[in-house]
């Protein structure tokens, strides 16, 4: 008995670390005092000046379209690779395979200096292009990863007679491949987008004057003085990704049921 | 069989491009870049050098090197601490459970980073909620120092990669046969011989994922070093950033990077050697 609230004790207290600093965030978003050290009185405020902080709004915008457009040109590719990979040898093939797995493994930063170095070279100015440009070079592995896991020698042998009976490639693909790989092209997708709404080491070296994303913004702001807003801002994110989480893991069992 | 070659072109090409331009050249490129000179506006002067190398195996730049190993060790081995006995008490609860607590380990990582690291000085500095409540009731008197030192890039570190170790030990862990377990208990076993002769080899493969997936990003993120160490504290990203972005001497940040390309080689091989695989470094 005593042994096992230990157990439940400790598993609350990584709990409470992983989310203490947000909690913080949530509950000084309605904190009327602006130095955010001892809370005065409840007010919706923050939320209100936040609507008229156009710059951080404009970061938020920024961040939401270049991680729309990156998630799906990145599941896009990665899903078309990942199958084209399994499926077919060409030469250099070994190479790419190597290279698909260094965006995973080596540091981010490299990344991101090496990206900063090409787009220079090449004379590519520094934007929402070369932003969502390298957004896609870290996704692309982490789709592909996740769809290979997908991909098995059953699948390859449904394949295979669909072939037989006539069935086209693209038909093929379509009709057979996608339906059985979906859950990993999903979970590959939701990689991409988590990783491009978070990202803050490749954003800050490919980023170009007049292009903001909400993370650099945030960094920038730790600098020089954070408002109360970018609290309610984080909350009202928090809270957007808690309804997307239930949703889908609703939906989830809901399948699993009616199945 | 001309479709067929269609679908072919359609599902290669692009991997083949992308590999080649967004991974392989830029990565040449910096290889390159290590072994020019710069001149003093930020210019780089085209003439095969090994002075950047040499500059990097000087005392100071080794000092930093050898700083970014420690706080990844020991961001590494804390979270490796955290990770066991969390993967290990959920073991023994119904799936049900372990499913909703590793999806409540990722809901706080789907909030930005900087936003969450941004809570920790809030927590964390001279008159923030820790040192406020620790005063307030008696526990110390005078604020601690948590933060713009080493323990805040620690804290810094261990939370924003703790998902990384946590993952897949638990996936690793879930997955040891109970019947193994209870059959040496059944034996005589003491708990820690079956931790040291069951758990472990049975798990190790999540604990070197896990480590790779933790060390590395730990001697990069500068923006932790820089938001939690007060600026005065850096870490080899600081390090590569420094020179990009302010020195402007791109060819002796290119010379640090390939230094770091190596490390990362090397640690990767030796996961390789241990069993590790490729793909389940990718998946979260």
């Amino acid at each position: 008995m005593k042994k096992s609230f230990f157990k439940n004790i400790f598993i609350a207290l990584v709990f409470t670390f992983l989310y203490l600093p947000i909690i913080i965030l949530v509950i000084y978003s309605f904190n009327a005092s602006k130095m955010n050290v001892l809370f005065t009185t409840f007010t919706f405020s923050w939320y209100k000046t936040l609507f008229y902080n156009k710059d951080l709004l404009e970061a938020f915008f920024n961040t939401l379209i270049i991680a729309a457009t990156s998630t799906i040109i990145s599941t896009i590719i990665g899903t078309l690779s990942a199958v084209g990979l399994n499926k077919y040898n060409f030469f250099g093939k070994s190479l790419i395979l190597k290279l698909i797995y260094i965006p995973i493994v080596i540091p981010e930063i490299v990344l991101g200096i090496s990206l900063l170095s090409i787009y220079t070279l090449t004379k590519l100015e520094l934007g929402m292009f070369t932003l969502i440009l390298s957004h896609i070079a870290f996704s692309i592995p982490f789709v592909i990863v996740s769809v290979r896991t997908t991909i098995s020698k059953e699948l390859n042998s449904i394949e295979e007679a669909a072939k037989d009976l006539g069935a086209s490639p693209l038909k093929t693909f379509m009709l057979i491949t996608l339906p059985i790989i979906k859950p990993g092209v999903v979970s590959g997708a939701t990689l991409a987008l988590t990783l491009s709404l978070d990202d803050v080491v490749i954003s800050y070296f490919t980023a170009g004057p007049g292009s903001n994303t909400l993370p650099l913004k945030i960094y920038s702001m730790i600098k020089t003085g954070i408002t109360p807003d970018v609290n309610a801002l984080s909350t009202l994110l928090l809270l957007a990704t808690i309804i997307i989480l239930t949703v889908s893991t609703i939906t989830q069992s809901r399948k699993v049921v009616t199945k | 069989m001309k479709k067929n070659n269609l679908f072919k072109a359609i599902s290669i090409i692009p991997v083949i491009i992308y590999s080649i331009t967004l991974i392989l050249l830029p990565l040449l490129y910096i290889f390159f870049l290590s072994f020019q000179k710069n001149d003093s506006y930020g210019g780089i002067i085209y003439e095969l050098t090994l002075t950047n190398y040499f500059t990097i195996i000087d005392l100071t730049y080794l000092k930093v090197f050898l700083k970014s190993a420690l706080i990844g060790i020991i961001t590494t081995v804390l979270c490796i601490l955290i990770s066991y006995p969390f993967a290990l008490i959920l073991k023994n609860k119904s799936s049900k459970v372990q499913n909703l607590c590793t999806k409540l380990v990722m809901v706080p990582f789907l909030t930005n980073s900087l936003i969450r690291t941004y809570g920790w000085i809030v927590l964390l500095r001279k008159n923030g909620v820790i040192n406020a409540t620790l005063q307030a009731l008696h526990i110390t008197n005078a604020p601690l120092n948590l933060m713009y030192n080493n323990i805040g890039i620690i804290i810094g570190m261990t939370y924003t990669l703790l998902p990384f170790m946590i993952l897949p030990l638990c996936s690793a862990v879930f997955k040891i046969d109970k019947s193994l377990i209870e059959a040496a208990k059944d034996l005589g076993a003491s708990r820690m011989q079956i931790f040291k002769n069951i758990i472990v080899p049975e798990s190790i493969s999540g604990v070197f994922n896990g480590s790779l997936m933790v060390f590395i990003p730990a001697i990069g993120y500068f923006f932790i070093a820089d938001i939690l160490g007060g600026g005065k504290e850096m870490i080899i990203g600081n390090l590569i950033k420094n020179q990009f972005l302010t020195a402007r001497n791109w060819p002796l940040g290119s010379a640090i990077s390939i230094f770091l390309i190596l490390i990362t080689f090397i640690l990767v091989k030796i996961y390789q050697k241990l069993g590790g695989k490729m793909d389940d470094l990718g998946g979260m």
